[in-house]
C-alpha cells in the first residue's frame, strides 16, 4: 500500500495572516528561534499498490484542481512506501 | 423574468436573494446544486454562506456542483451570473473570474455596513448605479481579501473591470480595495460584500442593493 503526501503551501507573495498570527505567539511562550511561519495543508491519500505513471499523473491533475488553487498555491506531490 | 438562486449544501442569503429579486420586480426560482437543470432561468445568483462548509478553500468543492457545469457553460455563452460573497469565492474557483478570495488580513470575521464607490455601471449587474455612486451595504465574511498577480492586477484596473471598491478603513487587504470585478463581457460579476441585505430601509442600512437586482431585470427586458 502506498500512501500519496500532496502539501499545499500559499505562493510566497500571497499574504498569509494565519502564519503570521501563529509566528507572532511563538516569542510570547519563549521561543525566540523563528523569523518568519507560514502555514499550509497536507494530505495524505492512501491507495492499494504503487501509483502507476498514469496514476502519478492523474494525483497532480488532481492537486492542481481540487487540491490546491493555482491562483494563489503550490503544491507537491510525495510517495510514500 | 427569471433569475435563478442557487442553493448548496451551507448556503445561508438564498432566501434573501430571492426576495431581493421578487422586490425588484423579477421571478425568482429556485436551483438546487445537485441538479444540471437552470430551469430556463434568464440569470443566476451564486449566494452567499459556507457551501459544503467552506471545507478545503471556500468554494472550492461548489464549484464542481452538478449545476455549476450547467452554469460554467453558459456564462461563457454570456448568460448573466452574480456571484455574492461566497458566490464570488465560487466564481474565482470556477475561473469564470480570475483572482482568488483569502482570509481577511485581521484574521477576523467581519460584519458591518460597508461603503463601497462603484466603478463600473457597463454591467449587467450594475447599470442601474451612476458612475462613482457611492453606496452602503453590509460586508459579512471571514475571508474577503481579493488577491490576484500584478499581470491579473493591471488586466482589471487597465480595462475599467473593478466594479465596486471599498471606501474607508481597509477590511480585509484586498488587492487595490477591491470589493467587486466583472469578467470581460460583463456577464459575471462577483461582490464581496451583500446587496440582497440592503435592500429596504426598514431590514438595512439603505436600499442601495436593490440596484443590482432592477439593473439585471432591466437589462433583460431590453434584451428580450
Amino acid at each position: 500500500m502506498a500512501k500519496i503526501v500532496v502539501e499545499v503551501m500559499l505562493k510566497p507573495e500571497i499574504l498569509d495572516p494565519q502564519g503570521q498570527a501563529v509566528g507572532s505567539a511563538l516569542p510570547r511562550l519563549g521561543f525566540t528561534f523563528a523569523t518568519s511561519v507560514r502555514q499550509g495543508k497536507r494530505f495524505e491519500i492512501e491507495m492499494i499498490g504503487e501509483p502507476s505513471e498514469v496514476q502519478l499523473a492523474d494525483i497532480h491533475k488532481a492537486a492542481e484542481t481540487l487540491l490546491s488553487n493555482p491562483v494563489i498555491e503550490t503544491y507537491v506531490v510525495k510517495v510514500e512506501k | 423574468m427569471r433569475i435563478g438562486v442557487v442553493t448548496f449544501p451551507g448556503s445561508l442569503d438564498d432566501r434573501d436573494a430571492a426576495r431581493a429579486i421578487e422586490h425588484a420586480g423579477g421571478v425568482a426560482v429556485a436551483l438546487w446544486h445537485g441538479s444540471d437543470n437552470l430551469k430556463e432561468v434568464d440569470a443566476v445568483v451564486l449566494p452567499g454562506g459556507f457551501s459544503y462548509g467552506d471545507y478545503l478553500r471556500c468554494g472550492a468543492i461548489a464549484r464542481f456542483a452538478p449545476i455549476m457545469s450547467s452554469i460554467i457553460i453558459a456564462a461563457e455563452h454570456g448568460f448573466p451570473v452574480l456571484g455574492i460573497c461566497n458566490g464570488f469565492q465560487v466564481l474565482c474557483e470556477a475561473h469564470l473570474l480570475p483572482g482568488a478570495l483569502t482570509r481577511n488580513h485581521g484574521l477576523h470575521f467581519l460584519c458591518r455596513d460597508q461603503r463601497l464607490r462603484i466603478e463600473n455601471n457597463t454591467t449587467m449587474w450594475t447599470s442601474g448605479f451612476e458612475m462613482n455612486q457611492e453606496i452602503i451595504i453590509p460586508l459579512k465574511n471571514g475571508e474577503g481579501s481579493f488577491q490576484c498577480d500584478d499581470e491579473t492586477l493591471n488586466t482589471l484596473e487597465d480595462e475599467g473591470r473593478v466594479i465596486a471598491r471599498y471606501l474607508g478603513d481597509d477590511p480585509n487587504g484586498s488587492r487595490n480595495l477591491i470589493a467587486g470585478i466583472t469578467n470581460a463581457r460583463g456577464n459575471v460579476v462577483g461582490l464581496m460584500p451583500h446587496p440582497e441585505h440592503a435592500i429596504e430601509s426598514l431590514t438595512g442600512p439603505s436600499a442601495d442593493g436593490l440596484t443590482f437586482f432592477t439593473s439585471i431585470l432591466h437589462q433583460l427586458v431590453g434584451r428580450s
